[in-house]
């Protein structure tokens, strides 16, 4: 990692411009394979065995995994902890950061901490506000918003300032995520929002759970329109749904989850609603692997994690590739090396 | 007041035409400001522009207005503080996840800005709020810039 030449400045293009992928999941995504990064949930516990095993559910299944920062504005073990335990035993991970908690100044300087402690993947957030999660009485930060984050952190890399202007000896070599919402209105303007996190740095995309494709397809063409597919990987998001309940309660309680009357129905006439909704996942999987720029999915299986792999090998995404996991310390990156 | 900003936002031309109106005889009366001195003219041009914008935008005086970007629906009131755009928790009524009694700031922006002359502003990363600026009045920093037009862009 340290080896590798920093981007030129001002290129944000993740597919090409770059001399040198900095972790796993750009290698992945520039060799054109179809992705797969999931989420794994924080431990309420200060005990890194627990972080291990919740890593070692997922381990040869997926690209990378996401260490989500205070999701549901619920606290949790940081984000930055998880990924730099997770990445000391080999793991890609990708760091997640949310606007809600910290202000530049603590924001900066965990980026340039993460980089130092091995992290080569950054997903820029807003937050959920404060007011869904355990602390509402919470203050909330917001300094920046998820666009200023990227430009900020885009600095950081190819200018190599902070924000102030003030110059780093060494730049954090990172590879920029963003994320984006194609489900909730206002519609016509999402693709256009994707644009300008582009331009602020964004090279990949993680969406909010995709359960209803004509509004995917929709996005993905305005995308396509905007000259986006060329610029940054988007995966949207999937996960398995528990049953109709949990999809009912997702739907009223979750900021920003959609989900069709139609699969909610689904479920509901089901035998085994657990299993349908896992097929649901399996079939949605299928499904983008289809649609023009699709560049991998982003499985999150809250409290479901260990069918994470099942719902992998039954969907096909990954073809024969197996990714990267500890025990294939000896030959890491093979299969990627004809990239 | 809530649906007097609901109103502006939805006849964003207006406001367009008069601030494209006001902008060079406000920059004309630059060497007033100056003779004021900052403090005087401060308290005089600010507190206009406070009363103004606070009846017509609810506007919260962060003293880097971007109303023109934003389809005169300021971004302020927005909860988590967005200046690029909407969060993703809209709800699919178009009302916001933390005051689900308000609609989104950046729909009613949206819908304005493609009212506007100038409807691609939207579209320009704006750079972080800079707190110092705060209670300040946009209006003379606007004067002053645009009296010197051979200044860098953008302060931070």
């Amino acid at each position: 990692m340290s080896s590798a030449t920093p981007p030129t400045p001002g290129t944000h293009d993740g597919s090409a411009a770059l001399p040198e992928a900095r972790g796993r999941l750009e290698q992945v995504l520039r060799a054109g394979n179809f992705a797969i990064t999931t989420e794994i949930a924080p431990p309420d516990s200060a005990n890194p065995q627990d972080v291990y095993d919740r890593a070692a559910v997922f381990q040869g299944f997926v690209d990378s995994m996401n260490a989500t920062d205070g999701s549901g504005a619920n606290c949790h073990m940081s984000s930055s902890a998880m990924c730099a335990l997770l990445s000391r035993r080999g793991y890609e991970t990708v760091m997640q950061i949310s606007c809600r908690d910290r202000n530049r100044i603590a924001i900066q300087g965990d980026v340039l901490g993460a980089s130092a402690l091995g992290i080569n993947n950054i997903l820029c957030l807003t937050g959920d506000g404060v007011q869904a999660g355990d602390h509402p009485q919470a203050k909330p930060v917001f300094d920046l918003d998820s666009m200023s984050l990227l430009e900020t952190i885009t600095g950081l890399r190819d200018k190599h300032q902070f924000l102030s202007g003030r110059p780093l000896s060494q730049g954090p070599n990172v590879f920029l995520g963003a994320a984006e919402n194609p489900f909730v209105p206002p519609f016509n303007l999402r693709a256009m929002r994707l644009a300008k996190k582009v331009a602020a740095g964004a090279q990949f995309i993680q969406t909010q759970y995709c359960f209803d494709l004509p509004r995917l397809r929709n996005f993905m063409h305005q995308c396509r329109d905007l000259g986006l597919l060329e610029k940054c990987f988007i995966l949207p998001g999937v996960g398995p749904l528990a049953s109709a309940r949990a999809a009912r309660w997702m739907r009223q309680n979750v900021p920003g989850v959609h989900i069709p009357d139609a699969i909610i129905e689904r479920l509901d006439g089901a035998h085994d609603q657990k299993a349908e909704g896992r097929n649901i996942c399996i079939e949605m999987i299928q499904a983008l692997q289809e649609v023009e720029g699709v560049s991998g999915v982003h499985i999150m299986a809250h409290r479901q994690e260990s069918s994470v792999p099942a719902i992998v090998q039954a969907s096909g995404a990954l073809s024969d590739r197996t990714p990267w996991a500890p025990e294939m310390e000896t030959e890491p990156l093979a299969s990627t090396a004809t990239a | 007041m809530y649906s007097v900003r609901l109103w502006a936002a939805r006849h964003p031309r207006i406001f367009e035409v008069a601030y494209n109106a006001f902008h060079p005889v406000l920059t004309r009366l630059q060497p007033v400001w100056k003779a004021m001195g900052e403090e005087r003219s401060e308290k005089v041009v600010g507190k206009v522009e406070q009363l103004s914008k606070e009846l017509l935008f609810d506007c919260k005086m962060c003293g880097q207005c971007i109303l023109s970007s934003t389809g005169m629906s300021c971004s302020m009131n927005c909860p988590k503080s967005m200046r690029n755009g909407p969060c993703g928790g809209v709800m699919q009524n178009g009302h916001c996840e933390v005051k689900p009694e308000m609609r989104c700031v950046w729909l009613e922006a949206w819908e304005g800005s493609q009212k506007m002359r100038q409807s691609d502003l939207i579209q320009v990363v704006q750079t972080p709020v800079d707190h110092r600026l705060k209670g300040s009045s946009s209006w003379l920093r606007e004067a002053r810039r645009a009296s010197q037009p051979q200044q860098e862009g953008r302060h931070e």
